[in-house]
């Protein structure tokens, strides 16, 4: 069996695996053995999830200096262990570090690369929606290894066990890495709802919600549903919610089984970000606004009555 | 301080963008071509680097004859000159291919940043800035909603899933941009009327010391085995809300099995 390296993807805030990257692992293991590269800490904690979901092995780097530089260290270390391993294939996650290095790591060792893949076959044949879900496009890579970037909640993980063993790679940080420096991390975040990537619903709210206090509103049906909470950018630039709630072309791409979108018109960029999700529901007091044609299910109304009387029912119908 | 800013034409925003049944390639003959939106803001940000530290900005496009437009655009934004590779050999040139044409064109000629923009909106893959970097063997500042220069120090946030990272590095660097970085000037009728005389560039695969057979499609390291649109979703349920909307999306919810 050949080797498939999966980078791991972590929870910013506890550290430990995120869903992605079991994810991840479900792909790989049509192309072949997966074995994990993971950056940092908790990486032999994380073993036995990863071997749950068939990884044979993780591959630890730890040492903050190769965390102090961004992706470079991430290529370095792919480039390394896909000569070892003689790897056929490198599954990475769809995020902005994942595409850099995906990108630096094609470019190094002469692959092809495919970005935000949402599926990939037994014969590395990568499914890609384009151009806003309108179109589906089947490729693949034709010189080198398999390069891809998967698209966070594309496909169900599926658990297939297996015995995980922790190897620690012993790395420096290169010529390369040092040319970039991250000095300072700053968390702008609210915690304690699940992450906006790879929540099952998000709940969103846009310029209709008003200012940070309507956010609120948003917060609490989002709480009654376990969802994570997004905006449009017109929220965002605001200042009513943190930047990196932003749904869109240049916020998140979302996937979610449910989007409920409150106070959004609908713009193009808007929907970049969110037009793949399985079902869609939509606030909106104007009957015009372009995001009904997405809509599953749509209320033309005033948010500030329909999201509290559906917070109160989903409550009262829970308990 | 010489700066470059490389910009691409795409399809205009709205326009509905489709794969050309002949080579899978996007169909750009089908729309209007445009700046492609970040890139906009990328000039923007070359230019007020330009204004506060003193120096010329470059615009680099790889593109087709019409991407001239966008070459022009950019110049009536402010920029200085252009250098347009245009190539017939170039049509349907991947990522690889892409970066390297951009990285030949850039090389040598002393520019202390490469401003890009983070995103295209018909490729979307986020990847070019990075394989430049990587070419060119300069330091990466990417997906930055802010940049200062002081001396050859250059810092910038780089947007991340918890807020922002402070990253620093050295010229040359390549930068590449989020659209909360700035508000983009519009072109004003005299800078239209300059545009006309700035210098622009027109350079061949071969003028860059590629071999025309390393880019195109037929060079592609990946390949569109096939595509089709996907059937456009059936028309939802729209209500107005008489008082009972919120219960009505709860009736769909369960009706759904979210709740
Ligand atoms: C380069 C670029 C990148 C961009 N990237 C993104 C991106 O990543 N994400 C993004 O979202 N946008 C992005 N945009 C911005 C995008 O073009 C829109 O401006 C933005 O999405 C609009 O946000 P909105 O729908 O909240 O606001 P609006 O378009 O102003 O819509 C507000 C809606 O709220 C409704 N409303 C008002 N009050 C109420 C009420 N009480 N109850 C119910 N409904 C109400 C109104 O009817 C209206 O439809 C980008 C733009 C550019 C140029
Ligand atoms: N053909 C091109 N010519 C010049 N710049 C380009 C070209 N393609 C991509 N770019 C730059 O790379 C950025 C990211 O593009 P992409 O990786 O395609 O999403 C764009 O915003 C542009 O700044």
């Amino acid at each position: 069996m050949t080797t498939v390296l999966v980078l791991a993807e972590r929870d910013s805030s506890n550290g430990t695996a995120k869903k992605t990257t079991l994810e991840l692992l479900t792909l790989a293991r049509r192309l072949g053995e997966p074995q994990v590269v993971w950056f940092g800490d908790q990486g032999s904690e994380a073993a036995s999830v990863l071997g749950e979901y068939g990884a044979s092995a993780v591959h630890v780097v730890g040492g903050q200096d190769m965390a102090d530089h961004p992706v470079v260290p991430i290529v370095d270390v792919l480039q390394a262990l896909v000569a070892e391993l003689d790897a056929t294939a490198v599954l990475v996650p769809s995020s902005a570090d994942g595409k850099e290095a995906a990108g630096r790591l094609a470019v190094r060792i002469g692959s092809g690369v495919i970005t935000d893949a949402v599926d990939i076959s037994e014969s590395g044949v990568a499914t890609q929606s384009v151009f806003g879900g309108s179109t589906v496009v089947h490729s693949t890579v034709t010189h080198g290894i398999g390069i891809y970037t998967v698209r966070p909640n594309s496909v169900a993980p599926e658990p297939a066990p297996t015995t995980c063993g922790v190897i620690e790679v012993d790395s420096t940080v290169s010529e390369a890495a040092k040319s970039a420096r991250v000095v300072e991390r700053t968390v702008a975040g609210k915690g304690g709802r699940p992450e906006l990537t790879e929540a099952a619903v998000v709940v969103s709210g846009g310029r209709g919600v008003g200012g940070s206090e309507g956010f609120e509103v948003i917060e609490k049906l989002a709480d009654s549903l376990g969802a994570a909470v997004g905006a449009s950018r017109a929220a965002t630039d605001a200042g009513w919610y943190p930047h990196q709630y932003q749904v869109g072309q240049t916020g998140k791409t979302v996937s979610p089984q449910l989007y409920i979108a409150n106070g959004i018109s609908g713009a193009i960029q808007h929907r970049a970000g969110m037009q793949t999700s399985k079902v869609v529901v939509v606030v909106n007091k104007d009957a015009e606004a372009p995001l009904f044609e997405l809509a599953d299910f749509g209320v033309v109304g005033d948010l500030f009555e329909v999201v509290p009387q559906l917070t109160d029912e989903i409550d009262s119908r829970s308990n | 301080m010489k700066i470059a800013v490389c910009v691409k034409q795409v399809p205009d925003t709205w326009a509905e963008k489709t794969l050309s049944a002949e080579d899978s390639t996007l169909d750009r003959a089908a729309a209007d071509g445009v700046l492609n939106e970040l890139d906009e803001y990328a000039v923007e940000e070359a230019l007020q680097l330009a204004e506060a530290h003193g120096g010329e900005v470059t615009v680099v496009s790889m593109g087709p004859e019409r991407a001239a437009e966008t070459v022009r655009k950019a110049l009536s934004m402010g920029a200085d000159a252009g250098i347009h590779v245009v190539d017939d050999s170039l049509h349907g040139s991947d990522a690889i291919a892409t970066s390297a044409v951009l990285a030949a064109a850039l090389d040598g000629k002393g520019f202390d940043l490469i401003v890009f923009g983070s995103e295209s909106t018909d490729a979307r893959m986020s990847v070019i800035p990075a394989m430049v970097a990587e070419r060119l063997g300069i330091a990466q500042l990417t997906f930055a909603q802010r940049v200062s220069v002081s001396g050859s120090d250059v810092t910038i946030e780089r947007v991340t899933d918890y807020g922002f990272d402070t990253v620093t590095g050295s010229t040359p660097a390549v930068i590449s941009v989020v659209e909360k970085i700035n508000e983009p000037r519009y072109p004003s009728f005299k800078g239209i009327m300059a545009a006309k005389k700035k210098p622009v560039d027109t350079v061949t695969v071969a003028d860059l010391g590629l071999e025309a057979a390393t880019v195109g499609q037929a060079a592609a390291w990946s390949a569109v085995q096939d595509f089709a649109a996907r059937p456009p979703k059936p028309a939802g349920t729209v209500v107005t809300d008489e008082g009972d909307g919120g219960s009505r999306i709860a009736a769909y919810l369960t009706e759904q099995k979210f709740i």
